[in-house]
């Protein structure tokens, strides 16, 4: 945040692959809570994944490619703003190591670093955004996905926005920090350590009493909402921004769409 | 081995690409040996004596203070009756002079078996963590360290320093060079290796009794 | 030592199976967390002591050659003696020729990875030496014929009951034939086994957390006092240690010292850190007659070259693994080798090559945990990474996982095409699965839904949508 934020900053969503495809309710959610704060959004056609499958399979001339492809796609955008802290990682820190060698790449990535953010952060630390007008009733609990709080320093943000939903009550869960199993590829790779990891994450939301589970992360919701859900359990799942953008009315994730 | 020796150096030289070091180059570094940096060293208070007691005592030790050095050996008698312990212990020849009262049995020399209490010197106090630095020494034999159940460390308030770093540097002008043995000992011998419960005496001495002379 | 490393994945799911191990793994994993989140609270430098702790290293590295010469020339004018072990094979051999010379009977032991690693007491025991682990986590594994499962906490992974038991079955022999089921029993029962054995060794083994190469001096730190018996009592004691374990100065180690018994149990500091600088001197009543260190280098200096550099930073501390949740859910003998967890699935395919250890850089899901807690910030995801990408370029994974990933990344470079397809796709999976809001079971998505219900997307993709209510914009 070196340079100051332009009056109306134009604002290039980045549609991560799975809120694509599974959740474009999260999308819109993001929208919402961007132009509530007096942004302007586009949505880029040409954009598809950050590459970070590749470049967590170690296939790093694919994520070069891939990456050569997000930087050209919001080339002129005041902000890169995306609800994944795992995708905003990759584009944030990744895309400038990945360039380490080629100078002239490695610069627009670096140009690229400095303008994305991850939706929650960039609401409360970029635009100083502190409260949302948004009710939700009932007792929530946050996992704090990894790469969003560990690369991204993303913990706080979220909470603070959340305590200023009328009726929503947080209560925290055991490990929250903990990792729930994800990890991308891993648990397709892996399936039974990640069904364990999984399962140790669903007992620390059931102990925590809370009815809806809330989280930044659509990869992670995904993997705990389909355990949670094969386990038989009533907790409901939803990204945060769907909460604080007042839009989770709906069917929380892996739920039917009449209730 | 020296082929061995000379094929490890070499390959650390490949690797960091470059030849062995010039003299000036060594010598640099000889002259940072001879005058370590000064790290980081953790920040509290002026009490040196109240944090060393109270740090070895979170650590299951025991620790008396005595006024005056003719007091200690009469410390270590109420020890062994509080414990009910025959009056009869090994101790360091390092502490031949000290004024030991009739009826205890003091033999000096290292640890034997039999011996269930030591006695020992010491050569400086740490309040950093509460710890104790013994040296080996003709007089002062390791084997008292370890082998007995009971360890009874004799230690001046005086030579209780801040930090590890002031210990080293009073070794280093003091010890003449560093003995063969430094044992740094902060508490009675424990472990937690059967599912993470804390046990006292695991090989070592079962209990640490500290006598802190003020005089 | 046997590499099961290509074993992982069976191994793995035996783990999660085992109910003795899942039980001793869920009461190790919160207490290690615990202690060292509170005492790194309780020291405000500790984040810079970490910093300094990585200065230190990275200088010692780059004149890694100069100190251990120091190092050599300070032991030897102690009267001590230094070998050079190139590899596992001149370790074995050189501590074997030293247990030859004083004719040993019977070598005690204290904790030691590096001697793990080369795989020292195999030989002395085809040697007809008696080998006896004195460290009591150490010990208890020697008695079930097992290698560690963590490298700070060698035993993390038995329950109390099994031990009772080993005890029961190994020292019944002795004349010891009451079962024990509490603790303190246990430990004082190994106390009274092993202090014959401290009086009667020859020879003492022992690691060397770190080496001076000012003093010409090894350092180990010990809860229990084992290493200390082992090393005062026997006639010859041989310190293993890796050569990246070198440091300038006392004041150096000091640093070290503070973040490791932090790092590895919660502890402010060990209860017995020890400083050894060679054999018994004129007039010394006690000490050993011998002191040897063997400096052993077994790919080490290779790795100062490049990408892993940074591991030879690892001081062997375990909070990695400590706070590692795929570590925590399988425990450390699935890895399959010496060294487990995070720092294992870096050091493993070193080792033992990318292939047999294909799957320890990729069980990992990259939560970053390790890398936030290593004392010495050796950025652990970064080198899994790296491994993946050695994998990769060696064409070592899986063809199939290889074809997806081009066809994936064919589609996702083309954004008109990736539009359609995944258009196609959503609708397909979005009608088939709204009844529910999820499936069960899924063709070619088999993997996921073994464990879990994979959510229904919504029907659209949001680039539909969107596009669909706001029209063309950009």
């Amino acid at each position: 945040m070196t340079s100051p934020v332009p009056a109306g900053p134009r604002i290039g969503l980045f549609a991560t692959c799975l809120m694509d495809s599974f959740r474009p309710s999260v999308g819109f959610a993001a929208v919402k809570l961007l132009e509530d704060a007096g942004c302007t959004v586009e949505v880029p056609a040409a954009q598809t994944c950050c590459g970070q499958p590749a470049l967590n399979s170690g296939d790093f001339a694919t994520t070069r490619r891939l990456a050569k492809q997000v930087i050209e796609t919001f080339a002129g955008f005041d902000y890169v703003v995306g609800p994944s802290g795992s995708c905003m990682a990759t584009i944030k820190n990744d895309y400038p190591q990945l360039f380490a060698d080629d100078p002239q790449w490695r610069e627009k990535a670096e140009d690229l670093s400095r303008r994305s953010f991850e939706l929650l952060s960039f609401l409360t630390d970029v635009l100083k955004v502190d409260r949302v007008k948004a009710r939700f009733e009932g007792t929530v609990t946050y996992h704090d996905s990894c790469s969003g709080l560990r690369e991204l320093g993303v913990k706080a943000q979220p909470r603070k926005l959340l305590a200023t939903v009328e009726g929503l009550k947080l209560s925290e869960m055991q490990d929250a920090e903990t990792c729930c199993g994800f990890g991308g590829t891993f648990c397709v790779k892996y399936p039974d350590i990640s069904e364990k990891m999984a399962s140790d994450k669903v007992a620390n939301i059931e102990a925590s009493g809370a009815g809806t589970l809330l989280g930044g992360d659509l990869g992670c919701l995904m993997n705990i909402a389909g355990r949670m859900k094969r386990l038989g359990k009533p907790v409901r799942v939803f990204h945060a921004a769907e909460v604080l953008a007042g839009m989770a009315d709906g069917p929380g994730l892996a739920e039917p769409e009449v209730r | 081995m020296s082929e061995a020796r000379e094929a490890i150096l070499g390959s650390i030289r490949t690797a960091l690409k470059r030849g062995p070091l010039s003299q000036p180059e060594r010598q640099q570094l000889e002259s940072q040996i001879a005058t370590p940096p000064h790290h980081t060293r953790p920040h509290f208070g002026d009490d040196l004596a109240r944090r060393f007691a109270a740090k070895l005592e979170s650590r299951a030790a025991t620790v008396v203070a005595v006024s005056r050095m003719a007091d200690a050996s009469g410390a270590v008698v109420d020890y062994l009756d509080r414990l009910g312990l025959p009056k009869a212990v090994a101790a360091a020849p390092a502490l031949e002079n000290l004024e030991w009262p009739q009826g205890l049995a003091v033999r000096f020399g290292r640890a034997e078996t039999s011996d269930q209490v030591s006695v020992t010197p010491c050569f400086a106090g740490v309040a950093e963590t509460g710890s104790l630095v013994l040296l080996s020494g003709p007089s002062s034999p390791t084997t008292l360290n370890f082998v007995p159940e009971n360890h009874v460390v004799i230690v001046r308030a005086a030579r209780i320093v801040r930090h590890f770093e002031d210990a080293w540097d009073l070794l280093r002008k003091e010890a003449g060079g560093i003995p063969r043995t430094v044992n740094v000992i902060s508490g009675p011998s424990r472990t937690a290796d059967v599912e993470q419960t804390i046990q006292l005496g695991a090989h070592g001495p079962r209990r640490l009794h500290v006598v802190v002379v003020n005089g | 030592m046997q590499v099961l490393s290509p074993q992982f994945k069976p191994r793995a799911t035996l783990a999660l199976k085992d109910a003795s191990l899942q039980a001793a793994l869920g009461k190790a994993r919160g207490g290690f967390v615990d202690k060292r989140a509170a005492a790194a609270a309780e020291l405000p430098e500790f984040e810079q002591l970490r910093e300094e702790a990585k200065a230190i290293k990275e200088h010692t590295l780059d004149h890694l050659d100069f100190y251990l010469e120091r190092f050599e020339e300070r032991v030897k004018a102690q009267g001590g003696q230094v070998h050079w072990a190139r590899n596992a094979e001149d370790a074995q051999r050189i501590v074997l020729e030293i247990c030859r010379k004083a004719n040993a009977k019977t070598v005690t032991k204290g904790k030691s990875m590096v001697s793990e690693e080369v795989g020292i007491n195999e030989v002395l025991e085809q040697e007809g030496i008696e080998v006896i682990e004195t460290d009591l986590g150490e010990y208890i594994i020697q008695l079930a014929k097992e290698p560690p499962s963590h490298i700070i906490a060698p035993a993390v992974h038995k329950t109390k009951a099994q031990v009772s038991e080993l005890f029961h079955a190994h020292h019944s022999k002795l004349g010891l034939t009451k079962v024990l089921t509490e603790v303190a029993d246990l430990v004082n029962e190994a106390r009274q086994v092993l202090r014959g054995k401290f009086f009667r060794a020859d020879v003492g083994i022992t690691g060397g957390n770190f080496l001076v190469a000012e003093t010409g001096s090894s350092i180990i730190v010990t809860n229990e006092g084992n290493g200390d018996l082992t090393q005062t009592l026997a006639r010859v004691h041989i310190v293993t240690s890796g050569i990246e374990r070198v440091v300038p100065t006392l004041d150096d180690a000091t640093t070290f010292l503070r973040l490791l018994a932090r790092s590895a149990t919660g502890q402010e500091t060990e209860t017995y850190t020890t400083v050894s600088s060679g054999p018994r001197r004129p007039g010394d009543p006690d000490g050993p007659e011998e002191y040897h260190v063997v400096l052993v280098d077994n790919g080490r200096s290779k790795m100062l070259a490049g990408r892993f550099r940074e591991m030879l930073r690892c001081i062997r501390c375990g909070a990695c693994m400590n706070h590692c949740p795929v570590y925590g859910a399988i425990g450390g003998h699935a890895y399959g080798w010496v060294y487990p967890g995070p720092m294992g699935s870096v050091l493993t395919p070193l080792f033992v090559g990318l292939d047999a250890a294909y799957d320890l850089p990729n069980a990992c899901t990259l939560n970053g945990r390790c890398q936030s807690v290593c004392p010495v910030k050796i950025p652990l995801p970064d080198l899994l990474r790296e491994l993946r990408h050695m994998q990769h370029e060696a064409k070592l994974s899986p063809w199939y996982q290889r074809a997806a990933l081009a066809a994936w990344g064919f589609v996702a470079s083309r954004p008109r095409l990736y539009h359609a397809l995944t258009g196609l796709a959503v609708r397909a999976l979005g009608w088939l699965g709204r009844g529910r809001g999820r499936f069960g079971y899924l063709p070619l998505a088999s993997a996921w839904t073994k464990g879990r219900d994979l959510p229904a997307p919504q029907g659209k993709t949001f680039q539909e949508a969107w596009r669909e209510r706001r029209g063309k914009s950009s």
